[in-house]
């Protein structure tokens, strides 16, 4: 797999899928990190949401990136993942 | 009530266990049944060690002292196993690739296989790490002071150091058992591995028992739980901004870079594939980890007396409802967090001491070099088992002169800090070819020296080791080194501010010092190999000097991974360049698979300096190319030029080898024609002696003698026309074939071919496009006719379909007008594809199908001899020739 | 009653030829042209003697005659086995695989003839070391 230096500029359908899959994956953390940083935002003290309602919130949020990983990563196909690296010439 | 000394005899009972399942998964795993102890669940709950007693007891502490703040502990690991894309996956694609044996190998193999920064990060790992193996030595012997408490019995401190005594020694006796049966960190540590697994489940069950029981045991329901979170100390949301941030930020980096860590993330794993289901699942287990954490801080604290410890409300709530068969469940979910991260963090911190410090001290010691020393192997299984006790023993020491305090339990974030300076060099070592090994040295120790200063050392308290003026004052009263308050900083958090501190300035001059200085070219291609792994998964060029004795080596490897792999793997290689017995070419590749091998044993440094003294190659180093090259870039080059040249050898001898098949094959088959010629000539000489001799003794009806004298004269033709195939072979290839130049049409021409072949009369179909065969040929039509003829007839001799079929079909290529002849039978097995078209080759099936296999060689010879060409076309579903007109003579018809 | 032969051979006009000189002789002939299935029908006939060419499509004759000789019911048939190919290696597999005789095509129709009367007759003639040896 040393050099492949022609990338095909026009994917069929289902590797154009899995690249933007890949995609996904990659925004993961950055969306975690927007979702969990988000709580940060609030007001603090008696006057913004209890601990109760943020526990709430960040477990929520917390449950939802993990189905989110779940889903994305359970239609990662194999060979792509194997074969994995950085695709150089961007389809559009 | 649950008496003391049955509970030590839980904890033994369950410890039996764990040594069970270890030895089974040994077992089963020497027996080759690994599949299911390698499956990602496994690896899944492996990476649960991250959840230590620190966290099964502290993390309900932290919530009653902070609020939500403990959460950051897990969002961390959590968005880094999100993006498992961007780090995990590269780490251990890497780490697979040049057979990482821990972090300090990482960093020392990526900088130029440096033996330094393998010490450095080791040192790093031991100070940063040792503490935090006191921290469990010390829950274990609280959680037994917690239940002798309640049982009535007050502890004097002697039994609690007892208990940390025993638990250190029973450790180190698993550690060793399990953890260093073998060398090879390819044969990873089954047993270990699937005992934390069984831990990791017990710890979780046991902290969802407890939650449960609080929940709706006590609380009464989820409603009532949370209004007693209202109604609490901690009801509000006064979280710090700059905590929260900096927190998560911490406990990634720790999860990436805690030795024990690295070690069940990357080299541990066996499968990239297992990645993508941590990546959803271990979240999964830290979220139901922290779930009930605060509901068992607020209800602990409002059941249990003003002053209670809050780190032990997941002991002491359940005791204090008279819940002993609870308590005791969470007391083995405690002792399996505490004494999974110990087994693992020693395994991780001895396999760095002993390859990165005590076996290159000893292999110095030695002077000679690896040539010399005795058995490698036996030293190196020593060095890990001195390195195990070693490590457990200063990690039982750091307990007994800590004192077991208070100081003790804020050293898990410390040490999380500690062991986080090493992100930024390892982020350089895998995205950042520019990294060099003079900036991580630097950028490390940098980071180091202000994480000890600002709060390592603090740590221990006034007066431990710094002073209470210095801790106020800084020292010799320079007010802006205090390490509570790194230059003049003293807004912010100890813990922020110095961690700030550390990790912003060691990424300055890393970054720095990487820029200013220049790289070593072994640097240079290792930084090329983990920068650009998924470009080109090989390994770094290495110097391979020809004077290198391949049994110099042999007798290497053989100490360290002993004789019979040893041997194997050089057979191997041997067999592979086409050699027989064990000793191989010293080719670079070989060099570097060598090295990669001991590397799973030594790590890569230690490696790389035996390999290299025993090629001699240490006066050839790295720095005597700089010298002949004078520029690295050169070296890249040549790196290059040797891969080029390694492929193009690579193809000669890929060359050779298929020429050598082709001749053994023909010899096979020369000899096969030799035994075929006798048959084709003997045959019909037998049919011919033999009736001859019946029509001369006479007494047969006239009917039988003409019937007789036809096949004679049938079986004379036959003879004739193969002694005429031969003889026009031997004109052919002799080369004295007078060529007849006629004008003609191919259409006509394969008109012909069909009609003498008798095809017209049934038999196979045949099916042609007459549009495409309008092109004028000017050429030897009765030498090309006869080429047509050959294609003809063999594909109605050998084409096996039911209704067999021939395509001709004319085509224009670039080389000009093309015929191929494609039947719809089974074809020419790609074995035989190769030598149809060598006289006497004839594929045995067909044995009787008549002729003796010259067909094709003539065929072949005649477009030879036409300035044309003929080959086999594999993949048209059936046998598939095709022949390319000559192209001078043939012209389009308009 | 007339004895009888099993020839197994693939060309027609050997079969035509045999089969006259054998059939003048008082012989029936029987014959069989495929490999693959000539092991039963030697044991459906069962024949007195048999008369096995080595190339045979589908397989061997040296194979048919190690199937021959493996079933007790037939493996005391009297087996002369024909090649064109007249190595010395064949008439050596010939021998070790138990056949009573072997002979090197061309023939002469009298030397056929004689071989199978001994052939019957049981007193199965060794290979004549006198014959020439055609070997390439």
């Amino acid at each position: 797999m040393a050099q492949m230096p022609r990338q095909p500029l026009f994917l069929a359908r289902s590797s154009y899928r899995q690249r933007r899959l890949r995609d996904a994956i990659r925004f993961l953390p950055i969306t975690g990190i927007v979702l969990l940083m988000l709580p940060l935002l609030w007001p603090r003290g008696p006057d913004g949401p209890g601990n109760g309602q943020v526990l709430i919130y960040i477990f929520s949020a917390w449950s939802f990136l993990i189905l989110l990983s779940f889903l994305l990563t359970r239609r990662l196909r194999n060979d792509d993942a194997e074969e994995g690296n950085e695709p150089k010439a961007e389809d559009g | 009530m649950l008496t003391f000394n049955l509970l030590v005899a839980a904890a033994l009972a369950y410890v039996a266990f764990l040594f069970t399942i270890a030895f089974i998964a040994e077992r089963r795993a020497s027996l080759g049944k690994v599949a299911w102890l390698r499956g990602p669940l496994i690896y899944t709950l492996s990476l649960s060690i991250y959840c230590t007693a620190w966290t099964f007891y502290g993390a309900v502490g932290f919530a009653a002292r902070s609020g939500l703040e403990y959460l950051t502990i897990y969002l961390g690991p959590t968005l880094v196993m999100l993006g498992w894309w961007w780090f995990l996956r590269k780490l251990v694609r890497i780490g697979r690739s040049q057979r990482i044996t821990s972090i300090a190998d990482l960093i020392s193999s990526r900088f130029g296989k440096s033996t330094a920064l393998g010490v450095i990060v080791t040192a790093l790992c031991v100070v940063g790490v040792t503490p935090y193996i006191a921290l469990q030595l010390q829950s274990l012997t609280l959680s037994f002071a917690v239940f002798a408490d309640a049982g009535g019995s007050e502890w004097v401190a002697g039994d609690l150091n007892a208990v940390a005594l025993y638990a250190a020694g029973g450790l180190a006796v698993f550690t060793i058992l399990f953890g260093t049966r073998n060398l090879d960190a390819n044969e990873r540590h089954h047993g270990i591995v699937l005992a934390i697994a069984v831990e990791a489940v017990v710890k979780l069950a046991a902290l969802m028992a407890v939650g449960i029981f609080v929940v709706w045991g006590i609380a009464g329901g989820v409603e009532q739980t949370l209004a007693r979170i209202e109604a609490s100390d901690i009801a509000h949301w006064e979280q710090s901004g700059g905590r929260w941030v900096g927190l998560t930020f911490v406990a990634a980096a720790a999860f990436l870079c805690l030795p024990r860590m690295f070690h069940v993330l990357v080299v541990e794993n066996d499968n990239e594939r297992h990645l993508a289901t941590a990546s959803w699942a271990f979240p999964t287990y830290v979220m139901l980890m922290s779930l009930f954490v605060v509901p068992i801080a607020v209800v602990g604290l409002d059941l249990l007396p003003e002053g209670s410890n809050p780190d032990l409300f997941v002991l002491t709530v359940p005791l204090n409802q008279g819940r002993e068969g609870l308590a005791t469940l969470s007391f083995l979910g405690g002792f399996s967090s505490a004494t999974s991260m110990v087994i693992v963090a020693t395994i991780a911190l001895a396999t760095m001491v002993s390859n990165h410090i005590v076996v290159p001290i000893w292999l110095r010691s030695r002077g000679q070099g690896a040539m010399m020393s005795g058995d490698v192997r036996a030293v190196v299984l020593t060095a890990r088992r001195l390195s195990i006790i070693g490590v457990l023993t200063l990690g039982y020491v750091y307990y007994r002169l800590s004192g077991g305090g208070a100081a003790l339990a804020a050293i898990g974030l410390i040490s999380f800090v500690g062991v986080a300076q090493i992100l930024p060099v390892m982020m350089g070592a895998i995205f950042w070819r520019g990294a060099t090994r003079v900036g991580a040295a630097a950028g490390l120790t940098t980071g180091f020296a202000i994480w000890a200063w600002a709060l390592f050392l603090p740590s221990f308290g006034e007066g431990a080791i710094l002073s209470a003026r210095v801790l106020a004052e800084g020292p010799w009263g320079i007010g802006w080194l205090r390490p509570s308050a790194l230059f003049g900083f003293d807004a912010l958090d100890p813990l922020l501010q110095a961690a700030l501190w550390s990790m912003l300035l060691n990424t300055a001059v890393f970054v720095v010092g990487s820029l200013l200085s220049f790289p070593s070219p072994l640097e240079r291609l290792q930084g090329a190999q983990f920068v650009n792994v998924f470009e080109h998964s090989a390994g770094a060029q290495t110097w391979a000097p020809n004077s290198a004795q391949a049994e110099d080596l042999l007798i290497v490897a053989q100490r360290i991974i002993g004789p019979t792999e040893a041997q194997a793997a050089f057979q191997r290689a041997a067999r592979a360049q086409g050699k027989a017995g064990y000793l191989p070419d010293v080719t670079p590749e070989f060099v570097q698979t060598v090295e990669r091998m001991l590397a799973g044993s030594v790590g890569a440094a230690t490696a790389h300096a035996m390999v290299s003294q025993t090629l001699e190659g240490a006066a050839v180093s790295v720095e005597d190319l700089i010298a002949v090259a004078d520029e690295a870039a050169q070296i890249l080059e040549y790196s290059n030029k040797l891969e080029a040249k390694s492929a193009e050898q690579e193809r000669t001898a890929r060359a050779l080898r298929d020429a050598n098949q082709k001749l053994t094959a023909l010899s096979i088959q020369k000899d096969a024609f030799l035994s075929q010629i006798s048959h084709e000539l003997r045959t019909p000489m037998t049919s011919i002696r033999s009736f001859s001799e019946i029509l001369r003794e006479g007494g047969t009806d006239v009917a039988a003698q003409q019937r007789y004298a036809g096949i004679i004269q049938d079986e004379s033709i036959r003879l004739t026309r193969l002694l005429d195939d031969l003889l026009d072979l031997t004109v052919l290839e002799n080369g004295q074939v007078v060529l007849n130049q006629q004008e003609g049409s191919l259409a006509d021409l394969l008109d012909r071919a069909v009609d003498t072949s008798g095809l017209r009369s049934g038999g196979i179909k045949v099916i042609r496009r007459p549009a495409d065969e309008a092109i004028a040929l000017s050429t030897d039509l009765d030498r090309l006719g006869q080429v047509f003829i050959n294609l003809v007839s063999n594909a109605q001799k050998y084409c096996d379909a039911e209704n067999p079929e021939l395509r001709i079909v004319v085509r224009q290529t670039p080389q000009g007008p093309v015929v191929d002849f494609i039947d719809n039978g089974s074809g020419v097995p790609e074995a035989s594809q190769e030598v149809i078209f060598e006289k006497f080759s004839r594929l045995e099936d067909h044995a009787r199908a008549g002729g003796a296999g010259l067909g094709l060689a003539i065929c072949r010879e005649v477009m030879l001899r036409l300035g044309g060409e003929i080959f086999y076309l594999p993949g048209q579903g059936g046998a598939a020739f095709r022949v390319v007109l000559p192209k001078s003579q043939a012209m389009a018809a308009q | 009653m007339a004895k009888r032969v099993l020839l197994i051979e693939d060309e027609p006009n050997i079969i035509e030829a045999i089969s006259f000189i054998l059939s003048r002789d008082g012989w029936t002939v029987h014959t069989h042209s495929d490999g693959e299935t000539a092991a039963d029908r030697v044991r459906s006939l069962p024949p007195d003697v048999i008369i096995l060419d080595v190339m045979l499509p589908g397989r061997s004759g040296f194979d048919i005659l190690r199937d021959i000789r493996s079933d007790p019911a037939t493996q005391d048939l009297p087996v002369m086995m024909l090649t064109a190919r007249g190595q010395t290696k064949d008439r050596e597999l010939a021998e070790q695989l138990g056949a009573n005789h072997f002979m090197t095509k061309p023939f002469s129709n009298a030397e056929v003839l004689t071989h199978i009367r001994a052939l019957l007759a049981g007193a199965a003639t060794p290979c004549d070391p006198a014959e020439p040896n055609l070997e390439p």
